[in-house]
């Protein structure tokens, strides 16, 4: 049986797949759900300063089975609310990423802070939704935002902080380097790529905001090369985040130099028994290729590719 | 994928109840609900109150949204996604639909298959006034047999449907109870059916945004309404909490049921 444990940050998990920030994440319930199905830990929805409805639907367009358009429009309860929500998952011993987003530095500091006594064992900064504005990539799209944002979170915290990043840029690698320099533990990537879905017989955009961004299978390679990239650029660990639906695409994002990968749109595929279902692959998948712990697979592709030069 | 669908026929049900039809062809079961766009407007889970190609829903005024949908002609063009959730298992022999409003929308397609399969239909129906009464000549018309209670004594009993459905239940044996109405009435019934130890299935609504099981819009304790259900068994119900307590807002916020 081959050893699934995750160690980064300072953080261990029984194996290497977190409930994305996004999924599910509404309720301690659902949280606790996760992590009973198997996930090794939960990124929470992304917690801003006051309660915000999102956007009206439509917020999400299927494209089968290679994944979805969405622009929910960061709806969250508000950071007063959101702590009894983490109480519950906390109860259940589940290990728990707070997600916070806020419109600056001193915001985003202000929300971590609040969150940090719930128990979270790290804050993930969403500075990467698509389509909010004056939040999220609009903060995140530019480097020296993303080193003050972390910088002035680091400061607030004794917890680590990990920073989602967004591959709606010219080079993500910059992105990870600010974080980096802003005091990061961690980077995830990536978070999903801006698109637009339009109705023909409508002649109208399908989501009530218009872009969106897009997840799922079709995004894979798309994030296997940032994490690529992102890892071979700085010390710091990497999650890697997008369109994870095998144990295979999990072991290609470790291999790539995720030292977790973090688990969305396959939930609605599957349903949340994909974690459990994931977990099993893996250890299977390692046993095959006679890999002892997913933590010896993490970055072995780039020795192999720094190797055959 | 969503499909856009002309609205063929508006029927005025009640003063307050209003039924869109569209041809949407794919298979449906009654109890299952699609998520009806508006175009320029809100898309919103509604439950199938004909399951046919000839598709339907129904909706009672609760808020803008609701006005504003019923205002939708005949010829206007809607968004079409789904049929999403589960279905009434409709394979009985002996079933007690108790209805309260507009929950007679889901119920009637559910009552209307196991009367094609030869089940006896017996069911109670509530308003708040005779005018109100949903379905009542449908459920008559499929061969049901149809006891009423209104809030003001317009027509049947003086008073909550759960007293209607409380007697049937106490009178005749059933091999399940379908209900769909406000929490607190479901929750009546649930009560009712217990000494009897007859089973009791509810179609629970809650604010949907995905449908697919992915944003959480719709968490019910462990259960998520889109993909778990609408359709409940009481025993997954009544050991959650916040089931007839709270539900809550697009923001998640927690709101009294």
């Amino acid at each position: 049986m081959a050893d699934l444990r995750a160690r980064f940050a300072g953080i261990e998990l029984r194996n290497p797949f977190l409930l994305a920030s996004g999924i599910w994440g509404e309720s301690g319930e659902s949280l606790k759900g996760a992590y009973e199905a198997g996930a090794g830990g939960v990124v929470t929805k992304s917690i801003g300063s006051a309660p915000r409805p999102g956007y009206p639907n439509p917020t999400i367009e299927t494209y089968e089975r290679f994944g979805f358009l969405n622009a929910m429009g960061l709806p969250n309860p508000g950071i007063e609310e959101y702590p009894r929500e983490i109480a519950v998952a906390r109860a259940a011993g589940v290990p728990v990423i707070g997600s916070v987003f806020g419109a600056d530095a001193d915001e985003f500091a202000k929300l971590a802070e609040r969150m940090v006594p719930t128990g979270i064992c790290a804050v993930e900064l969403n500075l990467s939704c698509p389509h909010a504005e004056g939040f999220g990539s609009e903060i995140g799209q530019d480097p020296a935002e993303v080193e003050a944002v972390t910088k002035a979170v680091v400061r607030a915290v004794r917890i680590p902080v990990i920073a989602k990043l967004t591959p709606n840029t010219a080079d993500i690698v910059e992105l990870a380097r600010a974080a980096e320099r802003g005091g990061a533990a961690a980077v995830s990537a990536i978070n999903t790529v801006r698109a637009l879905a339009i109705d023909v017989r409508l002649r109208r955009p399908t989501l009530s905001h218009g872009l969106g961004g897009l997840s799922g299978s079709a995004i894979k390679p798309i994030g296997l090369a940032c994490v690529w990239q992102i890892s071979e650029s700085v010390k710091i660990p990497v999650i890697g985040v997008g369109g994870i639906q095998t144990a295979e695409d999990a072991l290609e994002y470790l291999m790539a130099g995720a030292s977790a990968v973090e688990i969305g749109t396959a939930v609605a595929f599957e349903g949340i028994g994909v974690f459990g279902r994931l977990v099993a692959d893996l250890s299977r998948l390692l046993d095959e290729l006679g890999i002892p712990a997913a933590a010896d697979a993490v970055g072995a592709a780039h020795h192999v590719a720094a190797r055959s030069g | 994928m969503r499909s856009v669908c002309r609205v063929v026929e508006r029927v005025q049900e009640t003063p307050s109840t209003v039924t869109l039809r569209f041809e949407y062809p794919s298979v449906a079961r009654p109890g299952q609900f699609v998520m009806l766009w508006i175009p320029g407007d809100d898309e919103l889970p509604m439950s199938l109150s004909y399951v046919g190609p000839r598709k339907g829903v129904t909706i009672k005024v609760m808020g803008d949204t609701s006005r504003r949908i019923q205002k939708i002609p005949a010829g206007a063009e809607v968004g079409i996604r789904g049929p999403y959730g589960n279905a009434f298992d409709t394979d009985l022999d002996r079933v007690l639909v108790v209805a309260g409003g507009s929950g007679a929308a889901v119920l009637a397609p559910a009552a209307a298959a196991a009367r094609e399969r030869g089940a006896e239909v017996r069911v109670a129906l509530g308003a708040t006034t005779a005018l109100e009464l949903l379905f009542d000549r449908r459920f008559q018309e499929m061969g049901a047999t149809v006891q009423r209670a209104t809030d003001d004594g317009t027509i049947g009993e003086k008073g909550f449907v759960t007293g209607v459905a409380g007697r049937l239940l106490a009178e005749e044996p059933f091999d399940a109870v379908w209900t769909c109405g406000p929490e607190v009435m479901m929750q009546k019934v649930i009560r009712a059916a217990a000494p009897v130890g007859v089973p009791v299935f509810c179609s629970v609504e809650r604010h949907m945004k995905c449908a697919l099981g992915l944003c959480d819009a719709c968490a019910l304790g462990p259960l998520h309404v889109c993909v778990d259900g609408p359709v409940f068994p009481a025993t997954a119900l009544s050991p959650i909490p916040e089931f007839g307590a709270f539900k809550r807002e697009p923001s998640g916020r927690r709101v009294p049921a």
